[in-house]
């Protein structure tokens, strides 16, 4: 009797005490889930943009990138997105003042994956056309959520470098060639181990990183530009940790208690009091 | 993999930079073998426009002697800076000695600022505005070494020395050197002077730029000679055949290559087994085009099997179209699996616009990367493992059904124990 009272006491204990420590380890993905982005200025964020995929400026999620240009001009910056990341890209285009423009513009951000395949926007205004009176115009769009595997035929955002071309697709003959000023932020809702899944890629999809993984040894010596040097402050995730070990540790803790609750049940509390001894 | 692959990057950049510290002090010795300096040649329309006093009430000659000694005051050092100058010297009336009239006012190297300073002072608007061949002797001047190359051209007119077309001129000097960028800026532009600079830019994926202010000249110039100093890797040339047999074998890097209009173009590639090929393509519109477009990448076997493909299309303004693709090759048991030739094919389904010329071709870029392949996964969710309350529940009622059952059973036991 006493026992099963312990043992019963113990399993509400337990079942009170798992979803909490289930709150605890889903917590992080909760407190991560704000976009990262910091509004501070950073000192070092780029001022200038690439004009090509090749040329294309590195920036990092949450710096605010500017860069003045010619209206005209295909901009281009690359950022690194890992998985589990849903990353949004902002934009905003400071327009020549209205004196010098007489007619709308329509400005468009494009966001590319490491193989250059253009990766569609789930939502936000990715094209707009500004007014001929409007001073500024800003866009954004965000991407699918960014997995460590996919099927090779899909063209599922992978992690790896991100590029993101900024330029207006109408134009007025006479607005080409006016200064315009631009920023781009880039920020990311963390999805957790939601969006975990089995099995990862050997390199992340960086344009060249077959020639400057340290695999060749020539490279060292021949310039110091490279494709694409982009990586995550806390490098590429190693894809082997998701809540998903959590969730699935409290379950068997939950299952062994309520397996030992639901013999306590019916074995009764040992040896039956009926029985005479000796018996 | 990719944990090991950090580390390796980590190495990697710990090195670069170490060379790169090492490299600097070198660099200012003027050590061109190591390091392939960027050259930048400005090219400077003195015609008799210039004289026109309508930048910020100065004349436009005024403006730009103003920026360029801000710009050679603020050129990085290891860049190689040129100036050229066209229609300063012949004031006659003969259009074609005055066709002819372009000159090189300091020669492309390593900078002297004074000595720069004092000749772009000397300079006087005077004659016609010959683009074109100023601009074929301005790709002349920047011949030879592995570094970017870059015309910076300011004029404030259109070219006055027809039938040689200067944006054709500009297409023809970018099909024959790598790495060549035309960027132009109009000063107080009209629009045939705009069209023809930007058509200029475009032909060679420069920038076009109107200035109707002083310090935008030199803000704009400063910029475009800055950007000529950032290291880019230059592409290799390739020519793809008209069939895989005879295609070029690529291994990783960044290829460049011309594409005809509605051609196509093959690479082969070599995947051992276990490895993944990773190839993106793209290919710019680098003169005007039918508003819709196209580009189709496949890669196919020996045997003419398609693999897989990467397609994208587009309408309305660009500067390029691009789309990639992934081929893990699956590991092989066999032993002496030999490599698979994998055949590239490149297709554009661009279209000229009426009047344009179709050659050369459109500039191709063509990235190759043969990675090792990924983990294969049996099953989507990570590890097989699961998550959420009701995976919870399932797992909890079970446990207790087969507590239940177990109970019972120990009874049951018990009772048989009893009775006998």
């Amino acid at each position: 009797m006493r026992i099963r009272r312990v043992l019963t006491t113990a399993l509400f204990l337990l079942g009170a005490a798992a979803p909490a420590a289930l709150a605890v380890a889903a917590a992080p993905a909760v407190a991560d889930s704000s976009p990262s982005p910091s509004p501070s200025g950073d000192d070092g964020a780029p001022t200038e943009a690439g004009t090509s995929f090749r040329t294309a400026t590195e920036i990092e999620q949450g710096q605010r990138a500017t860069a003045g240009a010619s209206t005209g001009d295909y901009l281009y910056w690359s950022f690194p997105a890992d998985a589990g990341q849903r990353p949004t890209v902002k934009a905003t285009v400071k327009l020549p003042g209205s004196a010098a423009r007489s007619a709308a513009e329509t400005w468009q951000i494009d966001v590319y994956d490491g193989l250059r395949r253009r990766q569609a926007c789930q939502y936000g205004a990715q094209t707009r056309t500004a007014a001929a009176g409007a001073a500024s115009v800003e866009l954004s769009c965000t991407l699918r959520t960014v997995r460590a595997w996919t099927e090779t035929w899909a063209n599922d955002p992978l992690p790896g470098t991100y590029y993101i071309r900024l330029t207006a697709t109408g134009l007025p003959a006479s607005g080409l060639g006016l200064p315009v000023n631009a920023e781009v932020e880039v920020g990311s809702k963390d999805i957790g181990g939601a969006a975990a899944v089995d099995g990862s890629l050997a390199e992340p999809l960086v344009p060249g990183i077959a020639t400057t993984g340290g695999k060749s040894d020539e490279d060292s010596d021949s310039s110091t530009a490279v494709l694409s040097s982009i990586e995550p402050d806390d490098g590429w995730a190693s894809g082997w940790w998701s809540d998903r070990w959590v969730w699935t540790a409290i379950g068997g803790v939950l299952a062994a208690l309520a397996g030992i609750g639901g013999y306590a049940l019916t074995r009764g509390a040992g040896r039956p009091s009926r029985v005479p001894p000796g018996a | 993999m990719i944990t090991r692959q950090r580390l390796a990057a980590g190495l990697c950049a710990l090195l670069a930079t170490l060379t790169a510290g090492v490299a600097f002090p070198a660099g200012a010795v003027a050590d061109e073998t190591a390091q392939a300096a960027p050259k930048v040649e400005l090219v400077l329309d003195v015609s008799g426009s210039m004289r026109a006093r309508d930048i910020d009430g100065g004349s436009r000659m005024a403006a730009a002697k103003q920026a360029f000694n801000e710009v050679l005051d603020a050129t990085p050092e290891e860049v190689q800076l040129g100036i050229r100058t066209l229609g300063a010297n012949y004031r006659g009336d003969d259009r074609k000695t005055g066709c002819k009239d372009t000159a090189q006012l300091y020669p492309v190297g390593t900078l002297d600022r004074t000595e720069a300073k004092t000749a772009v002072a000397t300079l006087t608007p005077t004659g016609w505005t010959p683009i074109g061949p100023a601009l074929l002797k301005a790709a002349g001047d920047l011949d030879g070494g592995d570094g970017t190359r870059r015309i910076v051209l300011i004029s404030d007119g259109e070219d006055t020395c027809q039938p040689l077309d200067p944006c054709e001129v500009a297409r023809e000097i970018s099909s024959k050197g790598i790495g060549l960028t035309i960027d132009t800026l109009g000063l107080v532009p009209d629009a045939k002077t705009r069209d023809q600079l930007s058509c200029i830019a475009d032909a060679t994926g420069g920038t076009y730029t109107s200035v109707q202010h002083k310090e935008e000249l030199a803000d704009r110039v400063g910029q475009l000679v800055d950007r000529a100093a950032d290291p880019v890797v230059t592409p290799v040339a390739v020519e793809g055949a008209a069939e895989c047999a005879q295609a070029p074998a690529l291994k990783s890097g960044l290829y460049t290559d011309r594409e005809e209009f509605t051609k196509h173009r093959w690479y082969r590639v070599e995947v051992e087994p276990g490895q993944e090929l990773r190839a993106s393509v793209s290919v710019a519109a680098d003169r005007a085009v039918a508003p819709d477009y196209g580009v189709l990448l496949r890669a196919v076997t020996v045997h003419g099997r398609e693999i897989v493909r990467g397609e994208a299309a587009g309408n309305g303004r660009t500067d390029v179209i691009s789309t990639g693709l992934r081929y893990p090759k699956a590991e092989s048991d066999d032993e002496d699996a030999t490599a698979e030739v994998v055949c590239l094919q490149v297709s554009n389904s661009f279209a000229a616009a009426a009047g344009v010329k179709t050659t050369p071709g459109l500039p191709l870029e063509l990235t190759v990367d043969v990675v090792d392949g990924p983990d294969q996964s049996g099953d989507v969710a990570s590890f097989g493992l699961g998550r959420g309350w009701w995976l919870l529940g399932a797992l909890v009622l079970t446990g207790f059904l087969a507590g239940v059952l177990w109970g019972w059973i120990s009874r049951w036991r018990v009772a048989v124990w009893r009775t006998n």
